[in-house]
C-alpha cells in the first residue's frame, strides 16, 4: 500500500533561533531559541500564557514568526502555512480536535489527503493502512466507527493516527492529556513512548508537572514568552519545576481547619435532569452537602457535572427531584430566587456566563447585587455606593487591573476568576457551588482562588466542587463523589487512591483492587 | 460608571466617526461625480442650503427632531440585544393612534390634548413594538424578520384607514378623495417656534427625552438590566435578570418613542395624517442612533448631522440637478464608514488598556502577592 504514501522529508532536528512572536498588546514569545531532536519527548511545560502554544503554532506554519528563524535539519525554512510544515512532517494535535463529528474515522483521515485515484477516494487502501497503522501502535480503533461515537480518548488517537497518515516524524500534542481520566493518561503514555520506540519526535505542551516528569527526555520551561529553564527529569523536581514557571516559590497559603460539620445544608433528593440535547444527563442524584464542608464531584467530562451545576443554580430545567437549601426546596425557583437565598455560583463558562465581557469590572460586580437596597434607592442606582464598594471588593479579592472601569474582556482569565470571586463571595453566601474554578487560570491566581475557597469552607459555608482536575480535588475535597453517565457511582473519601477513584469515573467498581504497575509507572523520584 | 469612560475617551470616541463620515464624503464625491455633478459644488450647496440659511436651518432641525426619537429608541432597543427595524412602522402606527385620538376629543383643553395625543401616540407605537418583543422573548421568533415584516403592515394599514375610516370628510364630500385626515383642531397642535417656519417646539420634547432615555440606560436598575441583557444575554440569566421581561420592555420603549415622533410628525409638522408621514425617519433614525455611538446624548448632534443632510440631499435636486436619491448613498457610505471605523476605536481602547496593564506587570509584580504569616507555618 506504498502507493498512497507522499514523498515527506525525514527529519533529524527542527531548531528555533530567537523566535519572536507578537500580537496586539502582547509580546507572546520573546525571543527563543530551542531545538528537538527525533525519538525524544520533548515537554514544554509553562502556565496558561506562557506562550507555549503560540511557539507551536509558529513551529507549525500557523503563525509566521515576526523575528528569528526556523531550522529543519539544520538549513533554514519559511512555512507560510500548516500545509508547509506538514510537507516537513510535523504534525500538531491541537487542544481541541479538528475532527467532523458525523464523518467516519477513515473519512477524517483522509480528508484534504490527496487521493491517488482524484478525484474518487481510495477508501479501500486508506482502510487497510490505516488498520495496519492502528495495529502498529496498539490504538485499537475502527477506522469505520463514527467520531461522534468515540470516547475523547479515542478521537485523540484518531487525531494521532491523521497525522501518522501523512508520515508526520514530528508530531506536537497541545495539553493532549487535560481531557484524560487517570486511566486514559496511562494508555496516552504508553502509545507516546511506541511512538518514540519508532523515531518519531514529540513535542509534549502540559502545566502537570507530574506528567513531565514522567514521560519526558528533556523538559523547557517557558515563562511569559521565555524560556526559563532546560532540563531533564532525572536532575529536577516537582517544587524546582513549579518555581521556574510561576518565578516564584510556590507555597500553599490555605490550611484548612476544622472537620466538617454535622448540619445538613444543602440536600439533593432524586434529582433528574437533561443535557442540551434532551438525553438524560442527571439520573436520581442523591447527596447531602454538610455545614463547613468541601464537596468534591469527579467524573469524565460530560458524565452530568455541568448539568448538575446549571439544575442547583437554576439554570438548568429539572425533571424531577428536589434541591432543599435550609429546608427550602429550589426547584421551582427561578434563578432570582436561588441567589437571594444565599446560592452562590462560580459557573464554568467564566468568560461567556460569568461576566458580561463588555461591562466595567464595577458593572460586573453588582451583576447580581445592584437591585438590593445597598446599591440601588427605587430603581436608581447609588453609583457612588457601588463604587466604593466595588472597588474594596476588587482591592480584597486582589484583582490586578489599571483601573476598575476597564471592560472585563481586558482581563486574563485569572484576573476575570478574581472578579467573579469578589463578587460572589461578598455577597456572604449559604451556598457556593464552584464548577472548574481554576481551569486555565495561572498557577498563582489558582493557589489564591484555592486559599478563598477553603476560607469560606472554613468558615462553614458548604462547597460544591466541580472539577475534572483531580489534583485539585483531593487536596481542597472533604468527600468525593464521583459521576459517572449522571449518576453517582459512589462518595468516597479523598484519601481513597487515584486509581479507584479513576476506575469509578469510568463506571468501573467501586471497590476496585490497586493491582502491582503502581510501581513501573511512578514517576522518578526526586533527590 | 461607564460615563466617566465615556468622557474620557470622548476625542476616540468621536473623532473616529467624524473621520469615517469625512471619508464616507470623499467616496460619495466619486459617485456625485457618475450621476455628472461636480462635487464640491454639490456638498457645498448641499452644506449651504441646510446650514446657511434661516429656512434650512429650521428646516433641518424640524428633520431632526423625528430622527432623534427614533434613534432613543433605537439606543435602548439595540442596547438590550433587539435589533429593531421596525421604527418606521411603529411611527406610522403612533401618528395613526395619535391623530385618532386628537380627531376623537377636540373638545379637550390644549395641554390636556396634546398631551394625550402623545400617550396615545406612544401607546400605539408600544403595543407595535410589544408584539416583535414578545414573540422574541417566549418563543425566539427572530426579531429583525418580524419587525421588517411589521412595516409592511403598518403601511397597509395606513393605505386603508387614509382611504376609509379616517379620510378627511370634505375630502369625500367633494369627490376628490385625496388620502388624508381631517385637519386637527388648533388646541392639539404644537407651537411654533418662529413666524414663516416650520421649526415647533417638539424640539425641547425629544431633547428633554434623550437625557431621559440617558438617565434610564446608565442611572437606573432597569437599564442596568438592560444593557446586561444586550450584551451577555447568558451572564444576564445567571445574574438573576428576568431577561424575557426586559427584551419585551425594550421593545416597548422604541416602539413608544417611534410612536411618538409620528405623533409629533402630525401635531407639530402636518397637523394631520398623509400618507408617507413616516418618511423614512424610521430607518434614518437607526443610523442616527448608531452614528451617535448608541448613546442617547450622542444622538443628539447625529440627528441635527442626519436632519442637514437629508435636507440638503433634498435641496441637491433642485440645485445641482443630482437625484436626491444620491442622500441614500452617502447616507449608506456614512453607515458603512462608521459602522467599520468601531474596530479602530476599539483597538484604540484596548492598546490604552494594555499600557495600563503594562505598568501594572512592570510595578506589580516586584511587589509578590502578599502572603499571610500562618501561610509557611502550615507546612
Amino acid at each position: 500500500m506504498r502507493s498512497i504514501k507522499k514523498n515527506v522529508r525525514s527529519v533529524q532536528s527542527i531548531e528555533l533561533r530567537n523566535v519572536t512572536k507578537r500580537f496586539p498588546g502582547v509580546l507572546a514569545n520573546d525571543s527563543v531559541s530551542l531545538s528537538f531532536e527525533s525519538a525524544r519527548v520533548h515537554t514544554l511545560l509553562g502556565e496558561n500564557g506562557a506562550g507555549k502554544s503560540t511557539l507551536m503554532h509558529v513551529m507549525y506554519g500557523m503563525y509566521a514568526p515576526d523575528e528569528g528563524q526556523i531550522l529543519v535539519n539544520g538549513a533554514p525554512v519559511n512555512f507560510r502555512s500548516p500545509k508547509d510544515a506538514a510537507e516537513y512532517g510535523i504534525g500538531m494535535v491541537h487542544q481541541h480536535f479538528m475532527l467532523v463529528p458525523s464523518l467516519s474515522v477513515l473519512e477524517n483521515i483522509v480528508l484534504n489527503y490527496p487521493s491517488p485515484r482524484w478525484p474518487f477516494l481510495d477508501l479501500a487502501a486508506a482502510r487497510e493502512r490505516v488498520l495496519a497503522m492502528s495495529n502498529e501502535y496498539g490504538f485499537g480503533i475502527d477506522p469505520d466507527a463514527k467520531v461522534w461515537q468515540l470516547s475523547v480518548g479515542e478521537q485523540q488517537r484518531v487525531e494521532i493516527l491523521r497525522i501518522l497518515f501523512r508520515d508526520a516524524s514530528y508530531i506536537i500534542l497541545d495539553e493532549p492529556t487535560a481531557v484524560l481520566t487517570p486511566l486514559e493518561v496511562k494508555e496516552f503514555m504508553g502509545v507516546l513512548r511506541r511512538l518514540v520506540a519508532d523515531g518519531h519526535g514529540i513535542v509534549f505542551i502540559t502545566h502537570k508537572l507530574n506528567e513531565a516528569l514522567e514521560i519526558s527526555d528533556k523538559i523547557t520551561v517557558l515563562r511569559s514568552g521565555k524560556v526559563v529553564g532546560e532540563t531533564a527529569p532525572c536532575d529536577t523536581d516537582k517544587n524546582q519545576l513549579a518555581g521556574l514557571m510561576v518565578g516564584r516559590e510556590v507555597v500553599p497559603t490555605w490550611q484548612k481547619r476544622g472537620a466538617a460539620g454535622e448540619k445538613v445544608i444543602l440536600s439533593v433528593r432524586n434529582l433528574s435532569a437533561r443535557n442540551n440535547k434532551g438525553l438524560k444527563a442527571l439520573k436520581d442524584v442523591n447527596f447531602d452537602l454538610k455545614e463547613g464542608e468541601v464537596l468534591a464531584v469527579a467524573g469524565v467530562s460530560g458524565n452530568g457535572q455541568k448539568e448538575l451545576a446549571e439544575a442547583i443554580a437554576g439554570l438548568r430545567r429539572v425533571d424531577g427531584g428536589e434541591i432543599l437549601l435550609g429546608g427550602t426546596n429550589l426547584a421551582g425557583l427561578d434563578v432570582k430566587h436561588r441567589i437571594d437565598s444565599g446560592l452562590a455560583f462560580i459557573p464554568e463558562e467564566r468568560m461567556t456566563m460569568g461576566v458580561v465581557k463588555e461591562f466595567s469590572l464595577i458593572e460586573n460586580v453588582i451583576l447580581k447585587s445592584h437591585g438590593t437596597p445597598e446599591f440601588a434607592s427605587g430603581i436608581f442606582l447609588r453609583a457612588k455606593k457601588i463604587r466604593e464598594s466595588a472597588v474594596q471588593a476588587i482591592k480584597d479579592f486582589d484583582v490586578r487591573t489599571p483601573s476598575p472601569d476597564v471592560v472585563a474582556a481586558t482581563l486574563s482569565g485569572g484576573n476575570i476568576q478574581k472578579v467573579i470571586l469578589a463578587r460572589e463571595l461578598s455577597s456572604r453566601p449559604k451556598l457556593l457551588i464552584a464548577a472548574q474554578p481554576t481551569r486555565g487560570v495561572d498557577i498563582g491566581a489558582s493557589e489564591y482562588i484555592h486559599k478563598r475557597i477553603v476560607q469560606i469552607r472554613n468558615e462553614g459555608v458548604p462547597v460544591l466542587l466541580i472539577s475534572e482536575d483531580l489534583d485539585e480535588i483531593i487536596s481542597l475535597a472533604d468527600r468525593v463523589l464521583v459521576l459517572y453517565e449522571g449518576q453517582v457511582q459512589g462518595i468516597v473519601p479523598p484519601n481513597t487512591p487515584v486509581e479507584e477513584i479513576g476506575l469509578m469515573m469510568t463506571g468501573g467498581s467501586t471497590h476496585y483492587v490497586v493491582d502491582g504497575c503502581e510501581d513501573s509507572e511512578t514517576p522518578p523520584t526526586p533527590k | 460608571m461607564k460615563v466617566r469612560i465615556w468622557n474620557r475617551n470622548v476625542l476616540v470616541n468621536w473623532g473616529v466617526p467624524i473621520a469615517a463620515v469625512f471619508l464616507a464624503l470623499v467616496v460619495g464625491a466619486f459617485f456625485l461625480g457618475l450621476a455628472g455633478a461636480n462635487p464640491l459644488v454639490a456638498y457645498r450647496s448641499m452644506f449651504y442650503e441646510a446650514l446657511g440659511t434661516r429656512y434650512g436651518l429650521t428646516e433641518t432641525v424640524v428633520k431632526a427632531v423625528p430622527l432623534l426619537l427614533v434613534g432613543l429608541g433605537i439606543c435602548i432597543a439595540f442596547r438590550t440585544g433587539m435589533i429593531n427595524i421596525g421604527a418606521e412602522g411603529q411611527m406610522i402606527i403612533g401618528a395613526i393612534t395619535g391623530t385618532a385620538f386628537a380627531l376623537s376629543f377636540p373638545g379637550l383643553p390644549a395641554p390636556l390634548l396634546i398631551l394625550f395625543s402623545f400617550l396615545a401616540g406612544f401607546a400605539g407605537g408600544a403595543l407595535y413594538g410589544f408584539i416583535p418583543g414578545i414573540l422574541k422573548a417566549h418563543l425566539n421568533v427572530n426579531e429583525i424578520l418580524t419587525t421588517v415584516m411589521l412595516n409592511s403592515v403598518a403601511l397597509q394599514l395606513q393605505f386603508l384607514l387614509l382611504r376609509g375610516l379616517m379620510m378627511d370628510p370634505q375630502e369625500r364630500a367633494y369627490g376628490t378623495g385625496y388620502p388624508q385626515s381631517a385637519s386637527i383642531v388648533e388646541a392639539a397642535r404644537l407651537g411654533r417656534l418662529i413666524p414663516r417656519a416650520r421649526i415647533h417646539s417638539g424640539v425641547f420634547i425629544a431633547i428633554l427625552l434623550a437625557v431621559i432615555v440617558f438617565v434610564l440606560l446608565w442611572k437606573t436598575t432597569i437599564g442596568y438590566r438592560m444593557r446586561a441583557v444586550g450584551k451577555n444575554y447568558d451572564a444576564a440569566v445567571y445574574g438573576g435578570i428576568r431577561v424575557k421581561r426586559y427584551l419585551v420592555l425594550s421593545m416597548v420603549l422604541a416602539g413608544g418613542l417611534a410612536g411618538l415622533a409620528g405623533t409629533i410628525e402630525v401635531v407639530g409638522v402636518h397637523y394631520r395624517l398623509l400618507d408617507g408621514v413616516s418618511a423614512g425617519y424610521g430607518f434614518s433614525g437607526i443610523v442616527a442612533a448608531l452614528f451617535g455611538q448608541l448613546h442617547p446624548l450622542g444622538t443628539i448632534p447625529s440627528a441635527f448631522f442626519f436632519g442637514a443632510l437629508l435636507f440638503g440631499a433634498e435641496r441637491l435636486q433642485r440645485s445641482v440637478g443630482v437625484p436626491s436619491a444620491m442622500v441614500h448613498v452617502i447616507q449608506g457610505l456614512v453607515v458603512v464608514f462608521v459602522v467599520s471605523s468601531d474596530y479602530l476605536t476599539k483597538r484604540f481602547l484596548q492598546k490604552r488598556v494594555d499600557v495600563g496593564f503594562k505598568r501594572i506587570r512592570q510595578e506589580g509584580v516586584a511587589a509578590p502577592e502578599e502572603l499571610p504569616p500562618q501561610g509557611k507555618s502550615n507546612e
